[in-house]
């Protein structure tokens, strides 16, 4: 690594034997990764105090690469493996990375519930509108009419808004970005892992290789520039004409509010059991 | 009252023989864990208690500070029991949104440092499968009981079946090892959920205990012993410093000192084929070192796991084997035959898996007949007819039930009598 120049990304990365990476050229995840660790490294945390948590798929691979407590589990379950980490160990924190096929498919019921519980976790979704590790199957964030290779002939289902679900399920940070939008992406990821409570940030992201080509969208570089322009943050859309915000990614913090978190109302009602002596 | 109280806790600290006596640590934002207080006050005389109760005050005794749970009949009381226990005792206890989540978070907990277990029934525990399969993989201690009732599928949610003898060695994909443990009184239910928890600590691994739904719900008298007389194994912490530090190391007896997130140590845990350090693959020999540890931590320490009960087997000539609920009724089935002059006797597994071969084999070298009485279309015979294969097929008698309904003293007895 003599010629290499030192980022502050190398200091989080674990070198030995873990590299190359898994993911394709022009894949946003490794945009994702970086801006994770420089919100990290911005944050004065001990790294022995976060535990990186993921399931399975393209997004899940990240866990491996870092120099935190890491733990690959199963489709759709990293939420759950996750819950169970925080409620024993609540000083940690605990970042889930996962993507739209193992968040809102096989793993939506644990997602709607760790909103519900309000439990403080920060959910990082990569939305990459496609099953990527699998080669490139239709997922619940599919666009109605888009092609994959079980949707040869586009398609017919609607797909979730991912924020909204969160909101509806009660999670009291929500955030959407995109993978262009590094800087954005960077302060949110700081802000959810401050916030006292269940965060989840959508990162809008590109997978050129498989969804890109199915459906035309001209490359990485394309794909990029296509967020960038058929992006708004949220403090414009009032601003604008309609017809402007239609179909378009709406950016920034959709949801910031505090209520009672899950591990602090757990040990408020040990505290009350153990001062009533369980009466 | 206090100064007896706390000679019993000087006892109980000397008492366990661990290698490590690290606690489990409680919720960092709550009280002191009063576990150890808790324990050392409660009233130890003769109370009538059930099955599932005394699986719960097992888990308690053992040290479990951590339940993940969904409710399911029959086992219910488990949780509801755990509920109103662990904060009492600054353990955790959440009601998930499946049993999948359940077992997916007793093992995060595991790997965070606690002390975990679940408790569920066959629907549950055909969902648990796949996280029993990354618990074992990724050689993560955790205890999952399982109150068998009849199935498959919804099948009679309050009516006994031993049908999920084979789903408990071979439930989850791949191949894997197994500890389950199956007892057959209420207080057999407190001792084995306790020596599950020490195993599943020891061995690093997911071990099952399994419990008949009669005996779930079925009201003993039970004395429970004191904290004093309770032997609690904690899992072995590393001593290396953390750049040393391997995951899945192992000494001569295959077991390997676990750490757990937060202590400095920032290992990586995979559902993955990995290296002994926990990380991914794809190499031919490093995927059957990693197989290869899984299996023999089972068979090098078969004699510590293996646990098998003989009763009147001196001079039998016809042998029972039979496990849980099935087991009391042969027993009382025996005491009328040996009245009758009929050499009958009994052999039952504590532990059912890893299956006890050479005890089974030893044991039954004298007898003629051996009768297998179980609630389900025929599990258990089919290890004892692996067993025996030199003896001719007519040797070994089949009593099978799948109504609902527990074999009786009398079914057995008639079988025996056809045989004598």
């Amino acid at each position: 690594m003599a010629n290499i120049p030192q980022r502050i990304i190398h200091e989080y990365l674990r070198h030995d034997k873990k590299f190359p990476h898994v993911w394709c050229a022009g894949c946003s995840n490794g945009i994702v990764l970086g801006a994770i660790i420089r919100a990290i490294a911005s944050m004065d945390l001990n790294r022995d105090d976060i535990t990186m948590v993921s399931g399975i798929g393209c997004s899940s691979r990240m866990p491996v690469y870092v120099d935190f407590n890491t733990l690959h589990t199963l489709h759709g379950r990293s939420i759950a493996y996750a819950t169970g980490v925080k409620l024993h160990k609540p000083h940690m924190k605990v970042i889930v990375v996962t993507g739209d096929g193992d968040c809102t498919a096989i793993g939506g019921n644990h997602l709607i519930h760790a909103a519900r519980r309000n439990i403080d976790l920060t959910v990082i979704l990569i939305n990459n509108n496609i099953y990527g590790m699998t080669g490139g199957q239709c997922s619940p964030t599919t666009p109605h009419e888009a092609i994959a290779t079980t949707a040869p002939y586009g398609n017919i289902e609607p797909d979730f808004n991912i924020c909204n679900l969160a909101m509806g399920a009660g999670a009291s940070f929500v955030a959407r970005t995109t993978a262009f939008h590094v800087q954005e992406m960077q302060g949110i990821i700081k802000d959810a892992i401050d916030h006292p409570g269940f965060s989840l940030i959508e990162v809008v992201s590109a997978c050129p290789v498989i969804f890109g080509r199915l459906n035309k969208k001209g490359g990485a570089p394309q794909m990029m520039k296509d967020f960038r322009d058929n992006s708004v943050p949220l403090a414009a859309v009032d601003k604008l004409p309609p017809e402007k915000v239609e179909g378009k990614i709406i950016r920034g913090v959709l949801r910031k509010d505090v209520r009672p978190e899950f591990c602090s109302e757990y040990a408020a009602l040990c505290k009350r059991v153990q001062e009533k002596g369980g009466e | 009252m206090l100064k007896k109280d706390k000679t019993k806790k000087e006892k109980a600290v000397a008492k366990p023989k661990t290698k490590s006596v690290a606690p489990a640590e409680p919720l960092a934002s709550k009280p002191d864990s009063k576990l150890e207080e808790l324990q050392q006050t409660r009233e130890r005389k003769n109370v009538l208690m059930q099955g599932n109760e005394a699986v719960a005050y097992g888990a308690l005794d053992a040290g479990v500070n951590f339940f993940a749970g969904y409710p399911i009949t029959p086992s219910t009381e488990i949780a509801e029991i755990l509920s109103a226990e662990l904060p009492k005792r600054g353990g955790v206890f959440v009601q998930m949104e499946d049993e999948i989540a359940s077992i997916c978070a007793i093992t995060g907990a595991s790997l965070a440092g606690a002390k975990s277990l679940t408790a569920t029934s066959g629907p549950g525990f055909s969902l648990m499968q796949e996280g029993i399969g990354f618990a074992k993989i990724t050689e993560t201690p955790c205890v999952v009981v399982n109150v068998q009732r009849m199935g498959p599928s919804t099948g009679m949610p309050t009516s006994p079946a031993q049908a999920d003898i084979m789903q408990s060695r071979w439930g989850s994909h791949g191949d894997s090892p197994a500890i389950v443990l199956y007892p057959d009184s209420v207080k057999e239910s407190y001792e084995l959920t306790i020596r599950a928890v020490n195993l599943s600590e020891k061995y690093r691994t997911c071990v099952i205990l399994l419990l008949d739904e009669v005996l779930g719900h079925m009201r003993e008298a039970v004395q429970l012993p004191d904290m004093a007389n309770v032997r609690v194994i904690n899992r072995i912490k590393p001593t290396v410093p953390p750049r040393w530090y391997k995951h899945y190391d192992e000494n001569q007896k295959y077991l390997s000192p676990l750490a757990s997130y937060g202590e400095g140590y920032r290992f990586h845990v995979t559902g993955l084929t990995h290296d002994s350090h926990g990380f991914p693959t794809n190499k031919a020999n490093e995927a059957a070192d990693m197989m290869e540890r899984l299996r023999k931590k089972i068979v090098y320490n078969i004699r510590d796991l293996v646990q098998i009960e003989s009763h009147e087997m001196e001079d039998a000539k016809i042998a029972i084997f039979a496990a849980g609920i099935t087991a009391r009724a042969a027993k009382a089935a025996i005491a009328i035959a040996r009245k009758e002059g009929i050499k009958v006797g009994l052999l039952r597994p504590l532990t059912i898996w890893p299956f006890p071969d050479e005890a089974v084999r030893k044991m039954l070298r004298n007898v003629d007949t051996v009768i297998v009485p179980e609630l389900n279309q025929g599990q258990l015979i089919h290890e004892i007819e692996r067993l025996t294969k030199e003896k001719s097929d007519s040797s070994i008698i089949k009593l099978q039930r799948v109504n609902g309904q527990l074999i009786t003293p009398n079914d057995i007895l008639r079988k025996i009598k056809g045989v004598s």
